[in-house]
């Protein structure tokens, strides 16, 4: 089977327009949680958000490519920009370099912001298309931000957008890896943006009371694994990661930040928005993917946790954990950085694997902010409040979402599985 | 590439032509065009007035009337045509091991009348309006999510977004995911993108045919083409591992997926690739992971974009990989409009079922070509042996599949 690296990675994060922004932010554990400033969120039930204050001109977009993409486009290539250098890599074959992007909603804020205008604030039912934008296209179907990437850098390889919800971030990185390991690709240009802050998305997370009311005091608000939780927090952002053909990547000497060691999904076949208490699908998938990276429970030295702060979720997942790892699950330092840049829907899932990939590379262990009274349900170590020195081999993510995806992803240094 | 083979052993088809495969195949075969003006609202003062429409869809036959406000039309055209699929591949979800078991579709547009009237509730009513079903019914993952809860399949599932040639990435997928252990994966794609906004959406991109008249508006490879027509509807494939539809006694393979293969032209996000070599290269490649030469294949469904400038390069690129006329070409969606995500599972369909009858099925409304075969009637072909599905995505996707027959 061929091996596959991480050998660059890019981030737009809430509190972390970059990557080195991003890393200190999550190791400081400093909610970047606000009032929404995207539209006024006066009678929403939640009207905060981890949101990015993002200037397109820092990361060289022009307003021509402002006007044509989405931001979760331009977090994207933001995010890519910066990986590709940080790879340092030139391919001599862009026939086989490919991109692999995740969203879980695309460009919902293009598409409300037109559909406002061609309906008159919605009292039109048919639209009237000439108050279209001309790239309104582009919109409907979020494929346009993985040919936004193929075109920029010039791979010919294969491209996709992978969309399940709130594991596209995982499922993204893991179709990547597919396509390197059967040999359809060298390089995948592999992540995943969402920038779902918008009237829309935020009415429909109020609709089922996913998302957490507590709007009085914003930095406080999400807080995984904590008894006082409330529910999720909304946020945006993107993380892009160069994977590489291990030998690939060696060849020409890169610096590898780790290895991708194992990739499983799995569904719960169960409900869209409902957990199973027993987290036995996602436990399922979490010992697949040790499996296929060969290690056991106990090598696991940090696991980047789904923590999104429901009630739900955390106990959920508190038993895929044990589940999957038995004993070892008590011993590992798990934290879930959504306390920090909130959940950004499907481009978390990368964000996380981006945080994974530095806590090989660094050596510390970022905190889940918040965690002042755990829950008695969720009582496993998840690094209240400070950050951990540790020398972590084996990084595991997990993700849950939306229509009972469940995914696990490891991470390994080079060389120690 | 992995020993264990994949093979389709069921289709479910929801699509103008028909629903259900065996009436499908029949309006096929007699080549009716289902394309007719736009039935559920005033389009008149659209650019588009036609589309390809599923007559006589009755959500309720597929879909309880509990799951069916929580979703889209999009949604229950997918979850009609897996229950059809599961059906003719006589394979019972229930009596199998669940986590042997998925779902990976191709999605472009997402639960598009389902969004749009939630967004129109919020702007004129207000948050507290919103449904709240919205979470789960407009986003891209809708349709996967709820037949994966619909037939309990837990095995690694996935919704792949490619615009138009989805539905191959999603087959490739498909085939990775037997390769590495699943007994059957449910594939393929659906769209319902005839609602007001998404029409709207769609007249930015200039290629949509402004034609009234159903027999001219969408004739793909014409030196007069006007665009192309949109559709709604596709299908879903039952695609499953070899041993294990032995084992069960399947009561039909149609097809083996032979080769896939993708690749991007890199060129702009909404303009035409200067030259085809790209979509040649897509080509080639398929051919040469299923071990298959340009001789070996009996029939090719083209991607048809309807657009010149867009045939020409298609044109061309099957001239360079087959010759001049070297093969028959067949674009049998004239008679359905391009139906995005739904169009190139539509296309494997039609493939599957003209390897396992020998008969390749017709274009309409097209006249014969020089440089291409154009099959434009129903075609015998009694020694076809392996077909081709060519499939293009706005923005520069190119796919293909090489599907070949199954001789037990």
């Amino acid at each position: 089977m061929r091996r596959v690296a991480v050998t660059g990675i890019g981030v737009v994060a809430p509190g972390g327009p970059s990557r080195e922004e991003f890393w200190q932010r999550i190791v400081d554990g400093k909610p970047a949680i606000r009032r929404i400033s995207a539209f006024e969120p006066s009678g929403y039930r939640s009207q905060i958000a981890a949101e990015i204050d993002f200037d397109p001109a820092r990361y060289g977009l022009t307003p021509r490519e402002t006007r044509r993409m989405d931001r979760f486009v331009q977090f994207a290539v933001a995010c890519a920009d910066e990986a590709l250098a940080d790879s340092g890599i030139e391919p001599a074959d862009r026939d086989r370099v490919g991109v692999s992007l995740g969203s879980a909603v695309g460009a919902t804020i293009t598409l409300e912001d037109e559909y406002v205008v061609a309906s008159d604030h919605g009292r039109d039912w048919v639209v009237d298309h000439r108050h279209a934008m001309p790239f309104l296209y582009q919109a409907l179907v979020p494929s346009s931000a993985a040919a936004e990437l193929s075109v920029r850098y010039g791979a010919r390889g294969p491209a996709a957008v992978v969309s399940t919800g709130c594991t596209s971030g995982i499922d993204a990185l893991g179709h990547a890896l597919q396509l390197i390991q059967d040999g359809e690709a060298d390089v995948m240009i592999a992540g995943a943006a969402d920038a779902p802050i918008s009237p829309i998305t935020v009415a429909c997370f109020d609709a089922i009371r996913a998302t957490t009311p507590s709007n009085d005091d914003p930095e406080q608000a999400s807080r995984p694994f904590d008894n006082d939780r409330r529910g999720f927090v909304l946020g945006e952002g993107a993380a892009v990661l160069v994977l590489e053909e291990l030998e690939h990547a060696r060849a020409r000497g890169a610096d590898i930040y780790c290895e991708v060691s194992g990739y499983a999904a799995r569904a719960n076949g169960f409900h869209m928005t409902g957990l199973r208490p027993d987290g036995f699908e996602l436990g399922v998938a979490i010992a697949d993917a040790l499996d296929q990276a060969t290690l056991n429970p106990d090598d696991i030295g940090y696991i980047s946790a789904h923590g999104s702060g429901t009630k739900q979720n955390d106990r959920h997942e508190t038993a895929a954990y044990k589940r999957a790892l038995g004993d070892a699950a008590r011993d590992v330092p798990i934290s879930s950085i959504k306390s920090v840049v909130g959940h950004s829907l499907g481009a978390i899932g990368s964000i996380e694997m981006a945080a994974c990939a530095l806590v090989i590379d660094r050596g510390v262990i970022p905190p889940t902010a918040n965690l002042h009274t755990p829950d008695p349900e969720c009582d496993l170590d998840y690094t209240p409040l400070v950050a951990r020195e540790a020398r972590v081999d084996h990084v595991l993510s997990a993700g849950s979402g939306f229509g009972g995806f469940q995914s696990a992803l490891v991470f390994s240094r080079a060389g120690a599985s | 590439m992995s020993p264990r083979r994949a093979v389709i052993t069921g289709l479910g088809v929801v699509a103008p032509t028909g629903i259900g495969v065996t009436g499908h195949w029949e309006a096929t075969l007699a080549g009716e065009c289902r394309i007719s003006p736009v039935r559920d609202f005033d389009a008149s003062a659209l650019p588009v007035r036609l589309a390809g429409q599923v007559d006589g869809f009755e959500p309720a036959e597929f879909v309880e009337n509990r799951l069916a406000v929580q979703t889209d039309r999009w949604t229950w055209l997918a979850l009609a045509a897996t229950q059809l699929g599961f059906v003719d591949a006589a394979l019972d979800p229930a009596k199998e091991d669940p986590f042997q078991l998925s779902v990976v579709t191709a999605s472009a547009s997402g639960g598009n009348a389902f969004g749009q009237r939630e967004i129109q509730a919020l702007w004129q009513e207000g948050p507290r309006q919103v449904s709240a079903y919205q979470s789960i019914g407009w986003f891209y993952a809708a349709s996967s999510g709820q037949i994966s809860i619909r037939h309990k399949l837990k095995g690694a599932c996935g919704v792949l977004v490619a615009d138009a040639a989805g539905a191959v990435e999603a087959l490739a997928s498909a085939r990775r995911q037997i390769g590495r252990g699943l007994a059957a994966v449910v594939t393929g794609g659906t769209e319902a993108p005839l609602s007001p906004y998404a029409l709207a959406c769609q007249t930015s991109q200039g290629t949509l045919s402004g034609e009234t008249d159903p027999a001219r508006a969408y004739r793909p490879f014409a030196g007069d083409a006007t665009g192309h027509v949109p559709g709604e509807g596709g299908a879903i494939l039952v695609v499953e591992e070899l041993a294990h539809a032995r084992r069960r006694g399947a009561p039909q393979v149609y097809a083996e997926v032979a080769g896939t293969a993708s690749t991007h032209d890199a060129f702009h996000v909404t303009d035409a690739a200067p030259d085809h070599t790209q979509l040649a290269r897509a080509i080639r490649l398929a051919l040469e992971r299923a071990g298959a030469g340009p001789g070996d294949i009996g029939a090719v469904f083209a991607d048809g974009a309807g657009v010149p400038a867009l045939d020409r390069l298609e044109a061309a690129a099957l001239r360079e990989v087959f010759g001049a006329r070297g093969v028959p070409v067949a674009v049998p969606k004239t008679m359905t409009g391009r139906l995005c995500s739904g169009g190139a599972a539509l296309d494997l369909a039609w493939a599957a079922q003209a390897l396992s009858t020998g008969i390749i099925p017709p274009s309409v409304n097209l006249a014969g070509r020089d440089d291409l075969d154009l099959v434009t009637g129903p075609r015998e072909a009694p020694g076809l042996t392996a077909a081709l599905v060519v499939a293009r995505g706005a923005g520069g996707f190119n796919s293909a599949a090489v599907l070949r027959r199954f001789d037990a």
